[in-house]
């Protein structure tokens, strides 16, 4: 390889002429196709990834709120997302420990997931304790209260998530305010469980079975997944056919976040503080 | 001109990457239990393998032969976050199922080998013209297993149900086999063979003769 400084008819190094008449695996040229390509690829990169970046927030946004409105059964209100949102959704911080809501954040803008790697913010849970298999509890959440027409609470939305066959299964749970106990719809909102067994965890027929099941029984936790018909048991759900996992997961992540380690201080403590 | 249109039909049933390549199984397997997520998939793909053997056939002659491959690599990897970003803006749920197969992309043996096999050697327009024929025959097997999968896998067409299953009160009891990524193998390998029954040419010459059960049990005595 020559060092690629001579050229043959003497052109300056600063003409197109220079470059042009320099063989290409000279290490001059080298460099200055690969700085020349990288400079236009990352323009392009960077510039698909900043216009585009508004309508990707407002995507996320508005999914995490269509999921909401599905747990709260608010999609048949009329009006826009933002307009059913502000009328019947108030976000609030939840201090898990306690049970109690807190200022320490603004609801709107916490980053959960941010907190969860911060020790000071979140228990690292024991094996014992960890049976949702989510390794780290953060200490603050943010929960949703539901309004109806007449701008009464009446349930609240609380995020769960705990890990099922090959996924972690993330979701949430509408529970009423009025006893902090009835259950009033349970949804994932992102599992990767195997398809027409585990994922059936997102069937409608299926989530229809949870509105209606009981939490506690003399304050401790009785909700539970498991085979059979429950029809007349207000603390059993049918597992999922052919997805013991799955169901199993969703039994224990159902009732590590309803137990003393989830909201169960803050349920007890709503219907008094709310209603 | 006959000459484009025969680069363009080609990776179809002749030469097409999946089949007669074997090239970009993983993504095969992985996309195509839904007929809109492999469909999306395709797209993607079609248009990633165009775009980058235009990019890449306008710089080769000015490519260094030593960095070819990080050149290449470094076109493909930016086109397909361009498309992941896309997807991401105007199709957000299917870019949710596809998740990480977009970014994947970059390592679908289709892009690179187009690119080293054809796009470093001919000028931009039919390098072109072979990135979308290449991708379309991708496209084309992927349709036909997804076709085949989500029909017997989950009753239904495009996310449209045909067979009602058991979950939802009706009769069909979904082949579940067809939702897990092994199907899309034994889908995959009885269209080779369909192909090559059909078109004997295609058939790999013998490497080495097998040997027949009887002599190896001879010559082990």
């Amino acid at each position: 390889m020559s060092s690629g400084t001579d050229s043959p008819s003497g052109a300056s190094p600063f003409s197109l002429r220079y470059w042009r008449e320099m063989p290409n695996d000279c290490m001059p040229k080298i460099v200055l196709i690969s700085v020349s390509l990288c400079v236009v690829c990352s323009f392009f990169v960077a510039l698909s990834a900043i216009s585009l970046k508004d309508l990707q927030m407002q995507n996320k946004l508005d999914e995490k709120r269509m999921n909401i409105m599905q747990v709260a059964q608010l999609q048949d209100k009329e009006g826009s997302l933002d307009q059913i949102f502000s009328k019947y959704i108030e976000s609030r911080l939840v201090d898990i420990e306690n049970g109690t809501f807190s200022d320490r954040f603004d609801p709107e803008n916490f980053d959960v997931l941010a907190s969860r790697e911060d020790p000071g913010l979140s228990r690292t849970l024991t094996t014992a304790e960890d049976r949702a298999k989510i390794k780290v509890r953060e200490n603050f959440a943010v929960v949703y209260l539901v309004k109806n027409d007449a701008g009464e609470y009446s349930n609240v939305i609380i995020p769960i998530r705990g890990y099922g066959l090959w996924s972690t299964l993330y979701g949430f749970m509408a529970v009423s305010i009025a006893d902090g106990n009835t259950i009033n719809g349970l949804q994932f909102y992102d599992q990767a469980e195997t398809p027409g067994l585990g994922a059936e965890v997102d069937n409608p027929r299926w989530r229809g079975l949870w509105p209606g099941k009981k939490i506690y029984q003399d304050g401790t936790v009785k909700i539970s997944v498991k085979k059979g018909n429950h029809n007349g048991n207000a603390y059993a759900v049918d597992a999922l056919s052919g997805a013991s996992l799955t169901s199993n997961g969703v039994n224990n992540l159902v009732q590590f976040w309803t137990g003393p380690l989830g909201f169960q201080s803050l349920l007890q403590k709503l219907p008094q503080s709310l209603s | 001109m006959v000459e484009y249109k025969k680069v363009l039909l080609d990776p179809l049933v002749e030469n097409n990457p999946i089949m007669l390549q074997v090239l970009g199984i993983c993504s095969a397997l992985a996309v195509t239990s839904q007929m809109q997520v492999a469909f999306t998939m395709s797209i993607a793909l079609t248009v990633v393998t165009a775009l980058s053997n235009f990019s890449i056939s306008l710089v080769r002659n000015i490519a260094p032969s030593s960095i070819r491959i990080i050149i290449q690599m470094t076109i493909i990897a930016s086109l397909v976050i361009i498309v992941d970003q896309f997807l991401k803006a105007y199709l957000f749920d299917i870019s949710k199922v596809l998740s990480v197969f977009v970014g994947l992309i970059i390592t679908n043996c289709i892009v690179m080998g187009r690119a080293e096999a054809y796009a470093m050697q001919n000028p931009p327009i039919p390098s072109l013209i072979d990135g979308i024929g290449n991708g379309l025959g991708y496209s084309l097997v992927l349709m036909i297993v997804a076709v085949v999968r989500e029909f017997f896998g989950s009753g239904s067409l495009f996310g449209f149900d045909i067979l009602i299953t058991v979950n939802n009160s009706g009769w069909y009891v979904p082949n579940g086999l067809l939702l897990l990524p092994p199907s899309a193998f034994f889908l995959i390998g009885i269209m080779i063979w369909i192909v090559r029954e059909v078109r004997r040419e295609q058939i790999e010459p013998v490497e080495f003769a097998i040997q027949s059960t009887a002599q190896a049990t001879a010559s082990h005595l």
